[in-house]
């Protein structure tokens, strides 16, 4: 195989040329059961051993960047969700803090709270499609049903609190989208309580399963130095025993008020980052439960009238808050000259926004740093040279969302 | 002679007949097995509960576009499925279901023929069966398909031998090659069956047996040759409309034939557990009027308003099968048969319940584990009932 199966249409036309004997090149996807979504894997195989393996991205690619150019900060919060389509409030609120440190704003801690509480909450739901996923590839599809009823609650939460169930745009910059329903803490806390039972019943499936250790053990090792070379993070590199995780690191939104663990695992194969995901789940099951229960008293959104809307009340009685209303509304707020880098833990790691402002009710440039397109670096250096099943499972535990790779 | 003719014949229909729509309904069942196990209710819109739902599947499948794709070995291509089917529907011939019936004062056998050497004609035409998946896989020209087949081939050759020497172990016992014989060697009761039947009970092969069964018909945890997630769908990837429904039946055809052949060789056949003077007979009769009962108690009470009327049909429908089992005239046949699809049915649950619970093993592990596990130990029990069986006679 030539060096033209770097990803393109050339692969193709290459497939036809004479390989040799004993390769065969394979083309996975775009339409592929298990390349979640649309990755395509040139892959070269000696039999049933990956020799080479190229992946291809890019058939998500929606310029989505370039579309927050022409939007207001407010309205941009509406493509954050469709970057990383599984963990949207991750997404509003890394958009929403960075937006907020260059207008300089305060937020109340309530609305922080609410943030942390909505984020865990979002980690779940991201980790509960991984697990479903993963295990279907691997072939166990019970597990997929059994997360999937888990997911529902998760998303009628959501529904609960935005009218949405994934396209939330709940977290906004300078607090909330909405006023949290009334007996919101209750409904949180019967799903939330009733969650480690469920994890329970996925370990009893999985976790001492002979076959899935054997399918899991010691497949798709890549070592810390390689990840942090190609820019994976998140429960990947955990895996591997580096610790990293934005919340202790670099705290955002009052995570250092929560205690938690930041699960790590020494092996660096499949089966940790299973056992890591499965930990994280039981950690934001905390973090969730110590926001429901100390969430303190206060408003839900910034006090700043330039940058959050008047309450619906004031709007509809005061001539100023009618001003702004209709100001906000019709050209949005204005951001200071400058420029500023934010990053959260999102579900699959490291996400970063970069947002340059020129001073007027757009940005001048938005870059995202997502999580899916460094990890999915990995993909050529975990499966060349293991088998094709082997590599269904390393991508399987890579939990990347092609809409965040391409973006 | 003519008569023989005519009732071959009318047995041959009988059986395909009631094949078919096992064949159907097996699927029916598997799906709602599975869905109760994965807390969703399944097939529910087409007939109540579903029940219509395979009819509508054939009927789906014998409308859609038979499509030829154009890289295609056409012959091979067209003599894959006709040959995995065929395979699969010629074993159940040997396969007895039952003793004698009399009808209209002939006597016949419940079975199609009778050979001499049915354990060998079951074995000889399963692995003919590989033939149309290896075919399908290299015919089709598809690198997923090709892939599948390669699989399957090692998968199947590696699996037969583990299966055959499970299989000799009982017959070094019963010392026949014949089904029906081998059935009436294991006569008396749950302690005269072939798994636990002495000198050596052969729960060892009988597991040994099921194990490869599984891989033998392509089942989770040995699906690999399909193997959704990385061959798309393996060997069948390019099939479509009624040869890929071909490819679908004989996997269900050869589930129903490991399954007559375990419960055939290892549990007695139609053999009830014990004797009917212990009351064996009633168990079928407490059975259907138990089910009965709880049809009409949930029909007085509908969950849903057309429950008012399909629940009590059911009960009674259930009530009169269990009356019909306490006549005598019916009882010499039907309780041998009640029993063999009984046990019969246990073991395709069996099937079932692994496909909702069980991961999928990796190419790898599948083969050492037979060669490095199975085979040996299958080897190992052989030999220990083959001294036993000497040292008692």
């Amino acid at each position: 195989m030539s060096d033209s199966l770097v990803p393109g249409i050339t692969v193709l036309e290459d497939e036809q040329a004479d390989t040799g004997a004993r390769r065969m090149l394979l083309n996975m996807g775009p339409q592929h059961p298990s390349t979640h979504g649309v990755l395509r894997l040139a892959v070269e195989l000696d039999g049933e051993i990956i020799t080479k393996c190229r992946p291809d991205i890019g058939y998500l690619h929606t310029g989505i960047e370039k579309e927050f150019e022409v939007k207001t900060y407010a309205q941009a919060v509406t493509l954050t969700d469709r970057v990383d389509y599984l963990a949207p409030l991750s997404n509003n609120l890394g958009y929403a803090l960075a937006v907020e440190k260059l207008l300089g704003l305060e937020i109340p801690p309530k609305a922080q709270w609410m943030r942390v509480m909505l984020v865990e909450l979002t980690r779940l739901n991201s980790h509960l499609v991984w697990l479903g996923t993963h295990a279907l590839d691997i072939g166990a599809m019970s597990v997929f049903m059994y997360c999937f009823r888990e997911r529902e609650e998760i998303l009628k939460l959501f529904e609960m609190f935005s009218g949405q169930r994934m396209m939330t745009s709940y977290i906004r910059p300078g607090g909330l989208a909405l006023e949290p329903p009334r007996g919101w803490a209750q409904r949180v806390k019967t799903c939330i309580d009733a969650f480690p039972s469920r994890v329970d019943e996925y370990e009893d499936l999985l976790t001492k399963n002979s076959i899935w250790m054997g399918r899991t053990k010691g497949v798709g090792f890549i070592s810390v130095e390689d990840m942090l070379d190609l820019g994976v993070t998140g429960p990947m590199l955990r895996a591997a025993g580096l610790k990293t995780d934005a919340r202790k690191d670099e705290p955002y939104s009052s995570y250092e008020k929560f205690d938690f663990e930041v699960p790590t695992r020494t092996e660096g194969d499949v089966y940790a980052r299973y056992q890591v995901r499965l930990e994280e789940m039981r950690q934001s099951v905390r973090i969730v439960t110590q926001a429901i229960e100390g969430m303190p008293p206060g408003p839900w959104k910034a006090a700043d009238q330039h940058v959050v809307l008047p309450d619906r009340e004031r709007m509809k009685t005061q001539m100023e808050a009618l001003i702004y209303h209709f100001k906000l509304v019709t050209e949005g707020f204005r951001v200071p000259e400058g420029e500023v880098y934010q990053v959260i833990e999102s579900p699959r790691g490291e996400l970063g926004f970069y947002i340059v402002s020129d001073g007027s009710s757009s940005p001048y440039r938005v870059h995202m740093r997502t999580p899916s397109f460094g990890n999915l670096q990995a993909v050529p250096r975990m499966v060349e040279g293991a088998l094709i099943a082997d590599m269904i499972a390393s991508i399987g535990s890579m939990d990347f969302v092609l809409g965040d790779t391409d973006r | 002679m003519d008569s023989f003719l005519l009732i071959s014949v009318v047995k041959a229909a009988v059986v395909f007949a009631v094949l078919m729509t096992t064949l159907a309904y097996l699927q029916w069942v598997e799906r709602k097995v599975i869905a109760h196990i994965q807390v969703r209710p399944g097939p529910y819109r087409v007939g109540p509960h579903g029940l219509l739902q395979p009819l509508a599947d054939v009927i789906k499948l014998l409308t859609k576009e038979d499509l030829i794709p154009p890289y295609v070995n056409k012959p091979l291509y067209l003599l894959a499925p006709f040959l995995a089917i065929t395979m699969a529907l010629l074993s159940i011939s040997v396969i007895p279901f039952g003793p004698t019936i009399e009808i209209g004062g002939v006597r016949t056998w419940m079975q199609l023929t009778d050979l001499n050497i049915g354990v060998l004609f079951v074995l000889a035409v399963s692995s003919m069966g590989v033939y149309g998946i290896v075919l399908a896989g290299w015919a089709s020209n598809n690198k997923y398909s090709l892939i599948g087949g390669l699989r399957s081939t090692a998968q199947m050759i590696s699996y037969e031998l583990p299966l055959s020497l499970a299989i000799a172990s009982p017959l070094l016992i019963s010392n026949t090659l014949s089904l029906r014989e081998l059935v009436e060697r294991q006569a008396g009761g749950i302690w005269s069956w072939n798994v636990f039947h002495g000198p050596f009970p052969q729960v060892f092969s009988f597991i040994i047996f099921l194990i490869a069964a599984f891989a033998e018909t392509n089942r989770v945890p040995f699906d690999l040759p399909e193997a959704e997630n990385e061959l798309v769908a393996g060997f069948h990837t390019e099939y479509s409309s009624m040869k890929f429904a071909s490819f679908f039946m004989a996997e269900y055809a050869n589930m129903i034939t490991v399954s007559c052949m375990a419960t055939l060789l290892f549990l007695g056949g139609w053999v009830a557990p014990w004797p009917a003077r212990y009351g064996s007979s009633l168990v079928p009769v407490a059975i259907f009027a138990m089910a009965g009962l709880v049809a009409l108690y949930h029909g007085s009470r509908p969950a849903r308003r057309r429950d008012r009327y399909s629940l009590p049909a059911f009960g009674i429908l259930f009530l009169i099968a269990a009356a019909v089992f306490l006549l005598p005239i019916v009882q010499a046949w039907l309780l041998p048969l009640f029993w063999f699809c009984a046990k019969t049915g246990a073991i395709l649950f069996a099937f079932m319940w692994v496909r909702g619970t069980l991961p999928r093993f990796r190419y790898d592990q599948l083969m050492g584990f037979t060669w490095k596990f199975l085979f040996p130990a299958a080897m190992l029990n052989l030999l220990v009932t083959g001294f036993l069986v000497a040292w008692v006679s």
